[in-house]
């Protein structure tokens, strides 16, 4: 009898104590992380994992839990900032590198060091934000168009240049698609900033189609998967070829001297109502189960990287080895800059 | 007039004012406050109030370009849904014929698809090995102005159709039996008697058009901007809130423009028509008289949403070139992307209903209270500015207005941002306004003589509404409600702003599916697509059927 009458008077001491205290007298009160008994994670409109994971999650944090999925990336982060002063949510996952500046930049965000992050992630690291997965954005090529047509698949950027490849490519645009800004990124990356713009004109008079979206691009124009394009080359994912596997091999294969590396990020908004259950959930994001769930359901690979890959993975979705790289506080500086003259001269 | 009357007048025109309060706090609340407060963040930085938006949107190419091509697109496509739309609203509910059912259901079904959808059905026509290949249209204005005349072919159609097939026939008979050719009677009888429905589906479309960000986006290949994409560019990518409240600003006085000139157009040409209650009129098709629209109406039918829809349907039924409807079964069968198809039907339809309900009341007061004749001048105005208000939703940006939830509707009492009600509320704002064109000119048509001779035997200003005005609205009611749950069955621009994951519609479970690589989702999305076609195409069906009783037996 008397350990269950503990339990209901502690269970109905924490239940008052999350109703008596309204979200604006814990912010009063800087010392001490906020909680109640709503958590609200706000993320990118990709983000789906397994409906058993989410309710783990719920269970064992004993929260009710909400999520928000109000956009892709560049969107979700604008905002935030937008909100800065009655915050979307309690906590933020999907905020990639091409963006992170920006969010921390704006003061959208509260540090947060997670004891989940194992040492060997530290090389995604960011400014008060936690690293959850990544990925390589790649150009794909159909490898049976270039059997039958006894045409070595191109390998690098300059190769893409070449009139023997004019046609033949399909990319996105920058302005209005999250695939297409990494690839901007990687063309500065390698080009420079006095190059990149003179590439991309060199890639407009080798005949290469600027879509507005991915998946127009991958679904309409390109010859390698469901929608019969007629273009072999097209801006995708290092992981798309482990979507066209045929028997044995992959019909299709990333380009990997031509990628580059997104990474996705988590962190706790300024502001939380529910800031320990924010921590919470980037833990949770960080767990083994989620890790593992993070391929199949997120496309990207877990940024706790001994996770073990699905099989398809580990054959036919190597990463990069070396992406072409931007450091972060340049993206952040410039991106605007580099997307609106990248419209003014390409788009 | 006594003393007593005067006042009761007076009560009256109280009670209306009333009855208007409803829709326009409405409004209020959910569109003009939201949009107001984004767009004046444009001009006030936190500190001080600046107009540097205007001078550096205003001192670029890119928007007088983009101010270009929106009028010009958005005329060519009005111009083209109006020709090809009078002679298909004719065919389709003048004239009887087999298919005719299933025609008018097809005829809705781009209204209704996401543009993602369009994207993936008009591209793979028009790409270089394409069926429409040899064209060469990918990326140009004419592929632009084509969707846009694809997704709004059937406001015409349709809108002009129930007004076309409730005229009394005895007019145009009676101009044939003087001696009138078949073509004079449709220029001085016709026509003109259905202006008011014309102008009414023609402003419809010019907002649609002008205001269409998917489209242009997708089949528009970066080359071709509108303000609306412009706006949609400088918020969500570059968080240029001055430059993208100079545009929303321009488009808000491109768009009143639009509607004065379509408020007085409308004014010169309403006149009280006869109309009839029932479709005796419409006759057989016979091949020689009605060739003409018979063959524009096949051409449209085919080519332009035949085409595109059929690809759509064709490819959707198969998996790894082979015939097979895997695509089906694993859609009905696996839980992908966190929801089954079960519960995001469930949730578009349920989404759909209470967004209809809203925007069908709200509806139904704006037009009752616009259709009053008062005798001022200053009554007249005040009611078409009243008209035009509600129609505004359709013009202004989808982004300005999403992005303006996010910092209106964010504290208690109103804090909805997460909340699940917001999603049926933003899409009743984005049908209210096809909700209150569909009504007015059927409720401005009623003949003035008869509302006069219910005066005079007696009755009161309720007991007309009630006997005389509701049953007449009751035939556009059908009409409204179809529109009203199609478009907010395929809404998606306010819910993927205000989407919640866990409860996901039918389009954004598309969206969704399409940005996946893979065969099996891409299969599943196109899918799951024709499904949402097939629920608008059963839904517009069902409404045209939907008669209320009372007006059976008139």
């Amino acid at each position: 009898m008397k350990p269950l009458s503990t339990a209901v008077i502690a269970g109905a001491l924490i239940a008052l104590s999350a109703c008596g205290t309204p979200a604006q007298e814990q912010t009063g009160n800087p010392g001490a992380p906020s909680e109640s008994e709503t958590l609200t994670v706000v993320t990118h409109d990709a983000f789906t994992l397994p409906d058993e994971l989410k309710e783990k999650f719920a269970e064992e944090s004993g929260y009710k839990v909400t999520y928000v999925a109000p956009g892709d990336s560049g969107t979700l982060v604008n905002q935030l900032v937008l909100t800065k002063d009655a915050p979307l949510g309690d906590v933020v996952y999907g905020i990639d590198n091409t963006f992170a500046s920006r969010a921390s930049d704006e003061g959208v965000l509260v540090d947060y060091e997670s004891p989940a992050l194992p040492g060997n992630a530290q090389q995604f690291a960011a400014d008060q934000l936690t690293p959850i997965d990544f990925g390589d954005v790649c150009i794909n090529a159909d490898k049976a168009w270039f059997e039958e047509r006894k045409l070595d698949v191109p390998t690098t950027l300059d190769d893409l240049t070449d009139p023997e490849y004019k046609d033949l490519l399909v990319l996105t645009n920058p302005a209005s698609s999250s695939p297409g800004l990494a690839f901007l990124l990687a063309t500065i990356g390698a080009k420079g900033e006095d190059g990149y713009l003179d590439y991309w004109k060199a890639l407009q008079d080798n005949g290469a189609k600027i879509d507005s979206d991915w998946t127009e691009a991958y679904y309409t124009d390109f010859s390698g998967a469901d929608g019969d394009g007629p273009r072999p080359l097209v801006l995708s994912y290092a992981t798309s070829p482990a979507y066209t596997v045929d028997g044995e091999s992959s019909t299709t294969e990333a380009l990997l001297g031509t990628c580059f590396r997104q990474i996705e990020y988590a962190g706790i908004l300024k502001g939380a109502a529910n800031e320990i259950g924010a921590r919470k959930f980037i833990d949770f994001m960080l767990s083994p189960e989620v890790q593992s769930a993070i391929p199949e359901n997120l496309y990207m690979y877990p940024a706790v990287i001994d996770t073990e890959l699905p099989e398809d993975w580990a054959r036919f979705a190597p990463l990069a080895s070396s992406p072409i790289e931007v450091p972060a506080e340049e993206i952040g500086a410039n991106r605007d800059r580099w997307i609106q003259e990248w419209t003014e001269a390409i788009g | 007039m006594d003393r007593g009357h005067r006042l009761s007048r007076g009560a009256g025109w109280v009670g209306w004012i009333l009855i208007a309060a409803v829709p326009l706090a409405f409004l209020a609340v959910f569109f003009a406050w939201p949009a107001a407060a984004l767009i004046l963040r444009g001009f006030h930085d936190g500190a001080s109030w600046s107009l540097d938006g205007f001078t550096a949107v205003f001192s670029s190419s890119r928007t007088w370009k983009a101010v270009g091509f929106t009028l010009a697109s958005a005329t060519a496509s009005t111009a083209l849904c109006l020709a090809l739309g009078v002679p298909g609203a004719y065919l389709l509910y003048r004239t009887n014929f087999r298919g005719r059912s299933a025609l008018r259901a097809l005829v809705t079904v781009p209204f209704v698809l996401p543009t993602v959808v369009v994207g993936v059905a008009f591209g793979a026509l028009l790409r270089e090995d394409g069926l429409l290949g040899w064209a060469g249209l990918g990326g140009t204005p004419t592929a632009i102005i084509a969707a846009m005349v694809f997704f709004n072919y059937s406001v015409v159609v349709r809108t002009v159709g129930t007004m076309w097939s409730r005229l009394d026939p005895r007019l145009a008979q009676a101009g044939a039996t003087l001696g009138a050719s078949a073509l004079r009677v449709l220029r001085t009888v016709t026509v003109p008697t259905l202006t008011p429905a014309i102008v009414s589906a023609a402003s419809l479309v010019f907002l649609f058009s002008s205001s269409s960000y998917g489209i242009v986006m997708v089949l528009g290949q970066n080359r071709y901007r509108t303000i609306e994409t412009e706006i949609w560019f400088l918020t969500t990518q570059l968080l240029d809130l001055r430059g993208a409240a100079a545009l929303s600003i321009t488009q808000l006085v491109i768009v009143t423009a639009a509607l004065w000139l379509s408020g007085r157009a409308q004014a010169r040409m309403t006149r009280a028509l006869r109309l009839q209650p029932d479709v005796a009129d419409a006759r057989r098709l016979d091949i020689r008289r009605d060739g003409f629209p018979l063959a524009v109406t096949a051409v449209v039918a085919v080519v332009l949403i035949g085409l595109p829809v059929g690809n759509l349907l064709w490819r959707s039924l198969h998996r790894d070139g082979a015939l097979s409807v895997v695509n089906y079964v694993q859609l009905a069968t696996t839980s992908t992307m966190g929801s089954d198809l079960w519960s995001a039907t469930r949730t578009s339809l349920v989404t759909a209903a209470a967004a209809t309900v809203l925007a069908v009341l709200l509806g139904v007061l704006v037009a009752l209270i616009a259709s009053r004749r008062p005798r001022g001048r200053s009554g007249r105005g005040a009611l078409t500015a009243l008209e035009s208000v509600f129609l505004l939703p359709l013009g202004v940006s989808a982004v300005t207005v999403g992005f303006g939830y996010l910092i209106t509707l964010n504290r208690p009492p109103l804090d909805l941002r997460s909340s699940i009600v917001l999603i049926p509320i933003a899409q009743a704002v984005v049908a209210l306004p096809l909700v209150v064109r569909t009504l007015l000119p059927v409720l401005r048509a009623i003949d003035p003589r008869q509302l006069q001779a219910s005066a005079t035997l007696g009755a009161g200003p309720w007991r007309t509404l009630l006997r005389v005005e509701l049953p007449h609205l009751g035939r556009g009611l059908g009409l409204a409600t179809g529109f009203a749950f199609a478009t907010s069955l395929g809404e998606f621009g306010a819910t993927s702003f205000l989407a919640r994951p866990d409860n996901p519609t039918l389009p954004v479970v598309i969206f969704r599916l399409f940005g996946r690589p893979g065969a099996e989702t891409y299969g599943m999305a196109l899918a799951a697509s024709v499904l949402l076609a097939g629920l608008a195409a059963i839904t517009m069906a069902a409404a045209e059927r939907m008669r209320p009783q009372e007006v059976a037996t008139w």
